[in-house]
């Protein structure tokens, strides 16, 4: 069971992330979009949106630098695993909770606005959910996390993401005792991961994260090769 | 290849360079995404096409279509070049055409027949034991069943249905109809031909063959400007837009060009940048206002007094203190003004009686023929009155004088204008002159002048046969009618433009509020650049003048500055009255198809406000009484004894107005009693209607007898548009719920007709059957009992033609019609099958007696010179005289079918013609014969040529008309020039091998071919221009004088009052009375506003307002438009929902609160859609109503005027209008919005 969802769904989840996202880009490039309903109602849109987009934002890119750096390197600057968990559940806890809250105004909105909700399909409404459910998991982890700082927790959960990028057969083991909500966590990213190229999610791949040092207010493309 | 490798460039650099000091780079990246933009714009064909709706724009467009599906429309740029100098005509088009397509594939498209619940379920209960007919026959005669059906009109409850048994239904109640009633209690409404003029044919070809009746419009809609046939017995016509361009003053009145004529604009900007001057008037603050150089704004009603004001200017300018030589020789030529005008002695005072004619001499001056209608001038040398060549009396009855020649028979004469000079008159004498002005109602101002002005005129006396008379000149008239002193003394004239005196610019400041210098420097600037120029003063008036009670007042007035200033008949100059695409410019090669005169003729008409006045009961509200409106100086009769609805009785009688349906007997029944009694018809019709055995219809409205019983509307949305008095159609034609707030005047205790009967209670539901065949869910649609789905303008094939420009283009079918739809020609096709195998048995050939009035253009037009009412025993029924001709028709019912499909022998047998002129068609059958084919199976069409397809027929009205056919025109000039004794044939024969083909108008629009039908030319020299022919053919016009009639002398033009132009205040409807302004009982913040209903941006022109891509450049739904003032005085902010109420009924709109509204007025721009967005109303309780909802027709006496020269019905010619701005409204904000969304709980909601 623990080597199923932590070692073998792992894999599972991230193959069909990158094979489903590229298919989709492949096949359907026309549906790669954020499907904004900025033009139907702007109302509860501007804090909702820019609350769950940065808190999310920060979170998302917290544990992916939290879990997948070698233990290694923080070894090297000699930061402690504790500084680390204290790091990781406060930023976690005050950026999750700005991501929350976004994202129920954002769900109140879409459920509640008959014009979003006539336009909204099944996987606009259910991943929003969906992430609403992961963010709370999150943030009911973060206690956890703060009442065991000496425990090391923090480790394991490095040790394992380290582990399967690594294709250690064993990683699943790693955390095989930790409690049992940051394992709905993990199984629950990991199905995000799954839903990820069927939803507007992608759209996090084609942020235009260029336009921000792009120099130059026109651009003028050069003329295109024959095929 | 693949996107995603495309997209891994990043270790690539994209840059190539950087440009504008490293503002703008060049990359070299991957491109393909633009594909989808090219995709977009990607087609697989384009089709040419445009939109049928009543815009004059007659915009030609390119219809692109992918994949089997119409994707957008652009503007056609392919127009025949203008001739170097001028510019072109593309583009045209505008929004609301680009946004058409949207129509096709919309929710409120009509996919399928759909049938009103009840009254299938009925039906097929009926049908199931039964024949259609039998079926029908039964359900119409169970009251309960009929009413189970007719009083849920508008409610919802229809089903899909299938076309044949939709079909069957149509074909078994006209079946019925036609044996029970009569088939001329089967009407059709549609309008417009020129717009789609094959769709028009359709069902006016079917209801034609089955002597059905076709219901007028032009008049209905109130645009036909009843002054135009009167000063020129011309329907309308107008120049061209591009004419606008030669023009050196552009004179705007009430029209808003840029919002209205959209793709003609740029030609008055081109004209302005040319340098012509332009000034503008209209109340609000309008789009067009910001063209002018100066802007008048007169309060809204009053622009007779502007136009009054001006005419006084201009005569003292230009005709009195100095003589423009220009001008006076052209008003000699070209008008009335040298003719005599006989004074008659009433109560021992003189008024102008009628015109001198030749036969009021011993002598008849010679005149053998016609004496009675050739009116008489006095030759400047020897001062003899002669009677000058032209007036109607030439042009029936002899050949070669009906002519502008400056002579008398073979003699020449010079016409002497004026008696002015010392040694030119006998006498100065008093002539009373009536004044309107003392009263007015309302908000109108008034003024304190007696309401008889009698003025100075100096005048003749000459020997007649029945003793000396006193006779005065138009001329000297017309002066005094102005009020100018001429010094000849006398009170009521003025000699300086500041003397408060009818109607000096000082007095009109009084009644418009527009400041006296400002007309003063319009009118005399209008008056020099015509002098400078010789004619090129133009005025561009739109339909909101003509919308009025006294319309022929402000256009009158308008008129008279144009004839003064000699600008009618030239290039750049004249009478621009723009309302909709009326002028359908192959109209007599049409006329064959549309009303089967080449199967049987006279077609059966009626004039539609004559007709919706009386079966929508509107006569019974009627608030305005003939005494009202009659004239202080009017000549004795029983006037004040009479309501609107008797004096359209007696001109129904008398022949001057249309009857249908016309006897309360079934005319093939009479034809029958006719035969059983051995007399011919009209001689057993005329004893019969003597004895009062036989009555005619008119004369009770309400008995179920003469009640219309089945009625078609196609192209049209009657209900949601044009039918002013909307809750009188629903609560009477049609029997459903209404939301009229005022009683009728037998519930108010007034005083009743004398010639109509009155019934206590007024019918419910006159209508058996009311089919609408739109591709559209209107509002008319939405009330109907069957609704067909018709082809859009992108589905089928016709023609359109417009006044705006010359040229001729198709509608063609860029896909087929989309869902379960068919062409208007395909329904009508299948009705008439239907109906034809449907009726052996039941109908064979039958005789039909057509009521024929005297109709203009015709020699009956001279019928009654006198006024004479046969059944008041002021004459003996002389049918085609004294009363309706009584014509025999043959129908042939089992034929209908193969009549429709083919063209019948009389064009071959008699020819065809129009406007008074025949010709020969033999040629043009032969050609149709070989390129339609002929009907090769055997019957009565066997041989004859082929309509099947819309093609086909469009291919007939281009074989037959002048315009399209050069030999035909030439041949058309031929025998115009037999009554004129000229040869006009030299205006076409450049073009007589030229044949224009559907074929060639989808390869590119053509101009047309000039034809005797219409009084301007297409030429490379000038464009069109009305009156052009008249001027310099010397082509008389249609009238009494043969020139343009400034003064009216009919009976009934003196009576009330109209004689010569003058001011007439709206007038008082009486529809916000104490009794039903429940805001003023309540207290609450509330406006009595003028209620007016313009023309919108969003919407008419060019197309519905109902189209969501327009609907969300405005706001949405309905809106009026109030000014800040008004709205702070009833605590309104812009966007509040409100609410407009009278006695006539309700409507709800949010409010749109704008500073270029005038203070008093509400605009409501028409027809906006009662299916979109629209709540209950508060004081109805019902669903609000549409703008139509607190209007009401009132007709006017002198519009019904017929057998009289100019003034003689011509189907859309002449006839009473619909008019509906003297309305004024209750507004106040709506407490609540009650949207009525909530599911009906009835039982009968299975």
């Amino acid at each position: 069971m623990n080597q199923f969802f932590f070692g073998t769904y792992p894999y599972i989840a991230l193959t069909v992330l990158l094979i489903g996202s590229i298919a989709r880009y492949e096949r359907d490039p026309y549906t790669w979009k954020s499907s904004s309903s900025q033009l139907l109602r702007r109302k509860q849109l501007m804090w909702g949106s820019i609350l769950f987009h940065v808190g999310v934002l920060v979170v998302f890119f917290g544990h992916l630098f939290g879990l997948l750096i070698p233990i290694q390197v923080y070894e090297f600057f000699g930061i402690e695993a504790q500084a680390k968990q204290l790091l990781a559940a406060t930023a976690g806890g005050i950026f999750g909770t700005m991501a929350i809250i976004g994202a129920l105004i954002l769900a109140h909105r879409r459920l509640m606005d008959p014009r979003v909700r006539a336009n909204s399909s099944f996987a606009d409404t259910g991943i929003l959910l969906l992430l609403i459910a992961q963010l709370a998991l999150g943030l009911i982890s973060v206690p956890y996390s703060l009442s065991e700082l000496s425990s090391g927790g923090v480790i394991k959960f490095m040790a394992w993401a380290n582990g399967i990028f690594t294709f250690d057969p064993n990683a699943a083991s790693h955390i095989q005792d930790v409690a049992l909500i940051f394992k709905l966590h993990i199984v629950l990213g990991l199905t995000i991961f799954i839903l990820f190229p069927f939803t507007r999610l992608v759209h996090m791949i084609s942020a235009p994260v260029r336009y921000i040092w792009r120099p130059g207010y026109q651009i003028v493309r050069t003329r295109r090769k024959k095929a | 290849m693949s996107h995603l490798l495309d997209r891994l460039n990043f270790l690539k650099s994209t840059r190539v360079g950087t440009f504008a000091d490293g503002h703008g780079q060049t990359t070299i990246e991957n491109r393909d995404w633009e594909d989808v933009y090219r995709n977009r714009w990607r087609h697989d064909k384009i089709v040419r096409s445009t939109h049928g709706v009543n815009c004059t724009g007659s915009c030609s467009w390119k219809i692109y279509v992918k994949s089997g599906i119409v994707t957008w429309e652009t503007q056609q740029t392919d127009y025949p070049r203008t001739r170097a100098g001028m510019p072109n005509h593309e583009p045209r088009g505008c929004a609301r055409g680009a946004s058409y397509s949207w129509y096709l594939y919309s929710a409120n498209r009509v996919k399928t027949p759909l049938i009103r619940a009840r009254l299938l379920k009925s039906y097929r209960r009926m049908r199931k034991n039964n024949s259609p007919i039998e079926a029908w026959s039964k359900l119409q005669s169970d009251p309960i069943l009929r009413a189970d059906y007719t009083s849920t009109r508008g409610k919802g409850g229809f089903v899909r249905a299938e076309w044949d048994e939709a079909v069957e239904i149509i074909a078994a109640a006209n079946a019925y109809t036609v044996k029970t009633y009569g088939p001329d209690r089967v009407v059709g409404f549609s309008p417009i031909p020129a717009m789609s003029m094959v769709s028009y044919a359709s069902g006016a070809r079917y209801l034609s063959l089955l002597g059905g009746a076709c219901l007028s419009f032009y008049d209905w809609y109130c645009d036909l400007p009843p002054a135009s046939p009167q000063t020129w017995g011309e329907q309308t016509d107008v120049p061209e837009s591009a004419d606008w361009y030669n023009a050196g003053f552009l004179l705007l009145w009430g029209s808003n060009v840029p919002q209205t004529r959209t793709p003609d604009a740029h030609f008055y900007t081109e004209a302005r940048y040319r340098g012509a001057k332009s000034a503008v008037i209209c109340p609000d603050y309008s789009e067009a206002a910001k063209f002018g150089d100066i802007w008048l704004a007169p309060k809204q009603g009053t622009d007779a007094a502007v136009a009054m004001a001006m005419g006084h200017v201009i005569l003292r300018e230009f005709h009195l203190d100095r003589q423009t030589p220009y001008f006076s020789d052209y008003a000699r030529r070209y008008t009335d003004m040298p003719m005599l005008v006989r004074l008659d002695e009433q109560d021992g005072r003189l008024v102008p009686g009628r015109l001198l004619r030749a036969a009021d001499f011993d002598d008849k001056l010679g005149q053998q023929n016609n004496p009675e209608w050739k009116t008489i001038a006095l030759d400047r040398e020897g001062g003899n009155p002669v009677a000058p060549n032209g007036s109607i009396g030439f042009r029936w009855g002899e050949k070669g004088k009906w002519n502008l020649e400056q002579k008398s028979g073979d003699k020449d004469v010079d016409l002497r204008m004026s008696l002015v000079l010392e040694e030119n008159h006998d006498a100065v004498v008093g002539v009373d002159f009536p004044y309107f002005g003392g009263a007015a109602s309302e908000t109108f101002a008034k003024t304190d002048h007696p309401e008889i002005l009698t003025r100075n005129v100096p005048v003749k006396k000459l020997k007649l046969a029945d003793g000396e008379a006193y006779v005065a000149t138009v001329f000297d008239l017309f002066c005094a009618n102005y009020g100018l002193d001429r010094g000849l003394g006398g009170d009521f004239v003025a000699s300086d433009y500041n003397q408060n005196t009818p109607f000096t610019p000082a007095w009109a400041e009084a009644i418009t509020g527009v400041p006296r210098d400002r007309i003063i420097t319009v009118a005399r600037e209008f008056a020099l650049n015509a002098e400078k120029t010789e004619g090129k003063s133009m005025v561009i008036l739109g339909a909101g003048l003509n919308h009025w009670y006294h319309m022929d007042m402000a256009y009158r007035g308008i008129i008279n500055m144009l004839a003064m200033c000699g600008c009618i008949g030239k290039s750049g100059g004249g009478w621009s009255h723009y309302v909709g695409q009326e002028k359908l410019r192959p109209q007599t090669g049409w006329i064959p198809l549309a009303f089967a005169t080449d199967w049987a003729r006279p077609p059966r008409h009626m004039n539609g406000t004559s007709f919706f006045y009386a079966h929508t009961d509107q006569w019974r509200y009627e608030t305005l009484k003939p005494e009202e409106i009659l004239s202080p100086t009017a000549p004795a009769g029983d006037w004040k004894d009479t309501s609107l609805i008797d004096l359209n009785i007696r001109a129904e009688r008398m022949g001057w107005l249309p009857s249908v349906p016309a006897f309360k007997t079934n005319p093939m029944e009479v034809a029958k009693s006719a035969k059983a009694a051995g007399q011919d018809i009209p001689a057993y019709v005329a004893s019969q209607l003597t004895s009062g055995q036989l009555e005619m219809s008119a004369e009770d409205p309400d008995a179920p007898e003469n009640w219309p019983r089945n009625m078609f509307v196609w192209r049209s949305n009657i209900l949601g548009s044009s039918g002013k008095g909307h809750e009188y159609f629903l609560k009477h034609l049609l029997g459903t719920d209404h939301g009229i707030q005022g009683k009728d005047l037998g519930e108010e205790g007034q005083r009743k007709p004398i010639e109509a009967k009155w019934h206590d209670d007024a019918p419910r539901g006159k209508l058996d059957l009311l089919v609408t065949i739109d591709f559209r869910m209107s509002t008319t649609a939405v009330y109907s009992d069957i609704v067909l789905p018709t082809a859009s303008w992108y589905e089928k094939n016709d023609l359109n033609t417009s006044d705006m420009h010359p040229f001729i283009h198709p509608l063609q079918a860029a896909v087929d019609p989309a869902y379960d739809s068919k062409s208007d020609w395909e329904i009508f096709k299948f009705i008439a099958k239907k109906f034809s195998e449907m009726v052996p048995g039941y109908l064979g050939e039958e005789t039909d007696i057509v009521a024929l009035p005297t109709l203009h253009d015709s020699p009956s037009e001279l019928a009654q010179d006198q006024v004479r009412d046969w059944k008041q025993g002021e004459c003996e029924l002389i049918p085609g005289k004294t009363a309706p001709a009584f014509a025999t028709v043959t129908r042939d019912y089992p034929n209908l079918y193969k009549r429709f499909t083919s063209v019948g022998p009389l064009m071959e047998k008699v020819g065809n013609g129009g406007k008074g002129i025949s010709w020969d068609t033999k040629t043009e059958i032969a050609q149709l014969k070989a390129l339609n084919g002929t009907v090769a199976e055997a019957g009565i069409s066997e041989g004859q040529v082929r309509i099947e397809s819309d093609i086909d027929a469009a291919e007939v009205i281009l074989m037959l008309a002048p315009e399209t056919n050069g030999e035909v025109a030439v041949k058309a000039w031929d025998a115009l020039g037999t009554h004129t004794g000229h040869d006009h044939t030299h205006l076409a024969r450049a073009k007589e091998d030229e044949k224009i083909r559907f074929r060639d108008i989808a390869a590119q629009p053509r101009k047309i071919i000039s034809s005797p039908t219409w009084s301007g030319i297409e030429s490379d020299e000038v464009c069109y221009n009305a009156g052009y022919t008249n001027v310099h053919e010397l082509i008389p016009w249609r009238t009494l004088s043969g020139r343009q009639q400034l003064y009216q002398d009919h009976l009934w033009m003196r009576a009330f009052g109209e004689g010569f132009v003058t001011w007439r205040p709206p007038v008082d409807l009486k529809t916000v009375t104490d009794e039903v302004n429940i805001s003023a009982r309540n207290n609450e913040p509330h406006l009595v506003l003028n209620f007016i209903t313009p023309h919108q941006k969003w919407g008419i022109h060019s197309t519905y307002s109902d189209n969501l891509l327009m609907l969300t450049l405005n706001r949405g739904g309905p809106v009026l438009w109030i000014s800040e003032v008004d709205a702070k005085k009833a605590g309104i902010r812009d966007n509040d929902w409100v609410e407009a109420y009278n006695a006539n009924g309700a409507l709800a709109a949010r409010a749109v609160v704008s500073q270029r509204i005038k203070e008093g007025t509400l605009f409501m721009y028409h027809a906006q859609e009662k299916i979109v967005n629209t709540p209950g109303s508060q004081i109805t309780g019902k669903r609000a109503g549409i703008h139509n909802s607190v209007t009401r027709v009132t007709l006017k006496p002198t519009h019904m005027i017929g057998g009289y020269a100019q003034l003689s019905y011509g189907f859309n010619y002449y006839g009473t209008v619909g008019s509906n701005r003297d309305e004024f409204v209750i507004l106040r904000k709506m407490e609540k919005v009650d949207w009525m969304d909530e599911p009906v709980k009835t039982e009968a909601a299975e």
